[in-house]
């Protein structure tokens, strides 16, 4: 069975300057992988070429999901196939409800997909059900998308959305950034509830900390725009004590 | 003693239109003779141009070129065009009031069983009775002066002292021929302690293009009184739309007006609002939704007479292709105004290079203890936010259209009543869903 992502000699620009040399990771369903790395290895420009943000130009290689090439879709078109990134900062959209945020996207991505519309109340169920396990409270879907949200309730917002929309592959940026320990625990015990043989994940950390919640199968270490580096969980233990200097002269 | 008067070299403009309208009404001199000093006064300036200030973002010369004929009275054919428009543009829960190229259609309005306290009359007959007050507005601005001199018919409403109106008052413009001008004027007056809400839209019936709406309105708020205010522009996507405004609000009165364009070639709204009483309160919100070439103008005076007053504007535009929006938004603070709160605030979006918008804010200020300010903002659709929702599986068009429905919605909120809120959400929503 091919991999459900497969990144191969991945080259990327942003404005002319090459960020990500030739990067090659390959993600199988069912499994949890770590990317970390120092600030400035190309962590964040991997996910978002991944999703389809404007602004990266892809100058060599290519990117797999379930077999076809996911950098010839529209950023829309990737979600609806079951890519999702749970981004390190959710923008505040002021005037949107949250729960209208939620519903039009699902339908958008079931459209995409040939499926039915939810009804309403399908809908109202399905995210009712979801937000009473992530602590949700009902008056926060009903204001504007993230506006006034704490950091934690961000986060959770980006676990609610990942849990209604079920991806079959989750990228999560940072998702430890900006989160004490008790709203970082709960934003992880959403991540695990998802995890499945059917899906993958890709964590993105600076820290090895997020790791103790979410325990990966595999580690890489990325450096200067490469994996330079992969490995079991103990490899993050490994970076823990001993830090990213060998590796950036690795890369050099 | 000679006096020489200056030839005039320029061919008459609008005077087929005001024989016309003098063949058709009967009227005591004293208002025939109003429109002629009207006429003469349209005639001294002709259709406003960019060299008068007030008029330089809307350069009506340029864009209307000629005053077009007065439109007939409408025949039966007209009227039964007139009526699947009526139907087209209903708005449940209202009392509907019918203008039909600029005659009153009372078959096509209801007029029966009017609450306790409120009264409506033709313009038409309230002018072939004399009524002068009905003569207000200030005929320095050319396009009210040619309101005066062809205005044919309108509606004339009063509510008593005390009377409370739930049910809206909605007079519906409907241009029925083409090329073809229409004027009208609306008088609103609310006695003390009254409440109403008052709804005026304009839009075409099939076949009415390239005509010319000119519309007034002489609005009294009475002290303590209350009007709910909305006004709907969906006129033909080649027509013209002036529509001017004198409003004065009382003590302890509350005016709250909101304004939608998203039709018509070329639209404007000039009101002067005065507040005249103590303690009054003046909302007043718009949107203009534009593409193509068209063009909306909203030109609004707030005069702070009285101390202790508060205003408020907030528009947004939202312009694609070479659509062009122009607020300009003028607050007089007279000497005794202490005390007075006025805000202005404009927001717009701009969906394409070609798009225009300008905003001239003028504040005037004569009294030392007051709070006043204005803002503008002009910018482009977040490339952030549109990310976000594609990553989330929204389509370009839809991403775009949830967050351009958010920035008009923030202005739409300021309208009271929950079905008219609707309503607007509703224009805007099919303004959005036209472009994509």
């Amino acid at each position: 069975m091919p991999a459900l992502l497969e990144v191969k000699d991945l080259k990327v620009s942003v404005a002319d300057r090459e960020i990500l040399h030739g990067l090659t990771l390959s993600v199988n369903a069912g499994e949890v992988h770590a990317i970390m790395g120092p600030n400035g290895s190309g962590k964040s420009t991997l996910s978002h070429v991944i999703a389809g943000k404007p602004g990266y130009e892809v100058t060599g290689g290519e990117i797999l999901f379930k077999g076809e090439d996911l950098l010839a879709m529209a950023p829309d078109e990737r979600a609806a196939k079951g890519v999702f990134l749970a981004f390190q900062y959710p923008v505040e959209i002021p005037g949107v409800a949250t729960m209208t945020f939620l519903r039009t996207a699902l339908n958008a991505q079931r459209k995409s997909r040939g499926e039915a519309e939810l009804s309403t109340p399908d809908f109202l169920k399905r995210v009712r059900e979801v937000a009473g396990s992530l602590g949700i409270p009902q008056d926060m879907l009903k204001r504007g998308v993230n506006v006034g949200f704490s950091g934690g309730e961000k986060k959770r917002n980006e676990v609610l959305q990942m849990a209604l929309f079920q991806p079959s592959l989750c990228i999560l940026d940072e998702m430890d950034s900006g989160l004490d320990i008790d709203a970082l625990r709960v934003a992880s015990e959403g991540v695990n509830a998802l995890r499945s043989p059917d899906r993958a994940m890709v964590v993105i950390t600076h820290y090895q900390r997020l790791l103790d919640y979410i325990v990966p199968d595999c580690v890489h270490v990325m450096s200067k725009g490469k994996v330079v580096r992969s490995g079991g969980k103990e490899l993050a233990l490994e970076l823990e004590a001993n830090g990213y200097a060998q590796y950036q002269e690795a890369a050099a | 003693m000679n006096v020489a008067l200056a030839k005039i070299d320029k061919p008459e403009i609008a005077g087929e239109a005001f024989a016309a309208v003098r063949a058709r009404v009967q009227e005591p001199v004293k208002i025939a003779a109003a429109r002629t000093l009207a006429y003469d006064a349209f005639q001294r300036v002709g259709l406003p141009h960019r060299r008068i200030e007030d008029w330089k973002y809307t350069d009506l010369r340029a864009l209307m070129k000629v005053v077009a004929p007065l439109a007939p009275a409408p025949d039966a054919a007209t009227l039964t065009r007139a009526e699947a428009a009526a139907k087209l543009h209903a708005i449940d829960g209202v009392r509907r009031i019918v203008l039909v190229d600029g005659v009153l259609a009372p078959s096509l309005s209801d007029l029966s069983a009017l609450e306790q306290g409120v009264s409506i009359r033709s313009l038409r007959d309230a002018l072939a009775g004399g009524d002068e007050s009905l003569l207000s507005l200030d005929t320095a601005n050319p396009m009210v002066a040619l309101n005066t001199a062809l205005m044919t018919d309108g509606v004339v409403i009063e509510v008593a002292a005390g009377a409370a109106i739930a049910r809206p008052l909605h007079i519906l413009h409907i241009a029925a021929s083409a090329a073809a001008t229409s004027a009208t004027r609306t008088a609103v007056t609310l006695g003390e302690g009254a409440s109403a809400t008052l709804v005026e839209s304009y839009v075409a019936a099939e076949g009415a293009t390239g005509y010319q709406v000119n519309d007034a309105a002489i609005v009294s708020v009475g002290d303590s009184a209350r009007l709910e205010h909305v006004r709907i522009v969906e006129d033909a996507r080649d027509a013209f739309n002036v529509s001017s405004a004198a409003v004065s609000v009382g003590t302890h009165a509350k005016y709250n007006v909101f304004g939608i364009a998203t039709g018509g070639l070329v639209s404007r709204f000039q009101a002067v609002v005065t507040i005249a009483g103590q303690h009054a309160e003046v909302i007043t919100n718009g949107v203009n939704l534009l593409n193509g070439n068209q063009h909306a103008d909203t030109t609004l005076t707030m005069n702070h007479d009285v101390p202790g007053c508060v205003s408020r504007e907030g528009f947004r535009a939202v312009v694609d292709d070479r659509g062009h929006s122009v607020f300009q938004g003028r607050i007089n603070v007279r000497q005794p105004a202490q005390q007075t709160d006025a805000k202005m605030m404009t927001r717009a979006l701009l969906l394409s290079d070609d798009a225009e918008v300008d905003n001239k804010p003028e504040l005037e200020i004569f009294a030392d203890d007051v709070t006043c300010g204005h803002g503008a903002a002009i910018g482009a659709l977040d490339e952030q936010l549109l990310f976000y929702l594609r990553a989330r599986g929204l389509p370009e068009k839809q991403a775009e259209a949830m967050l351009i429905q958010a920035f008009v919605g923030e202005a739409i909120e300021a309208i009271a009543d929950d079905n008219l809120r609707e309503l607007v959400s509703g224009a805007a929503a099919r303004w959005l869903e036209a472009r994509s």
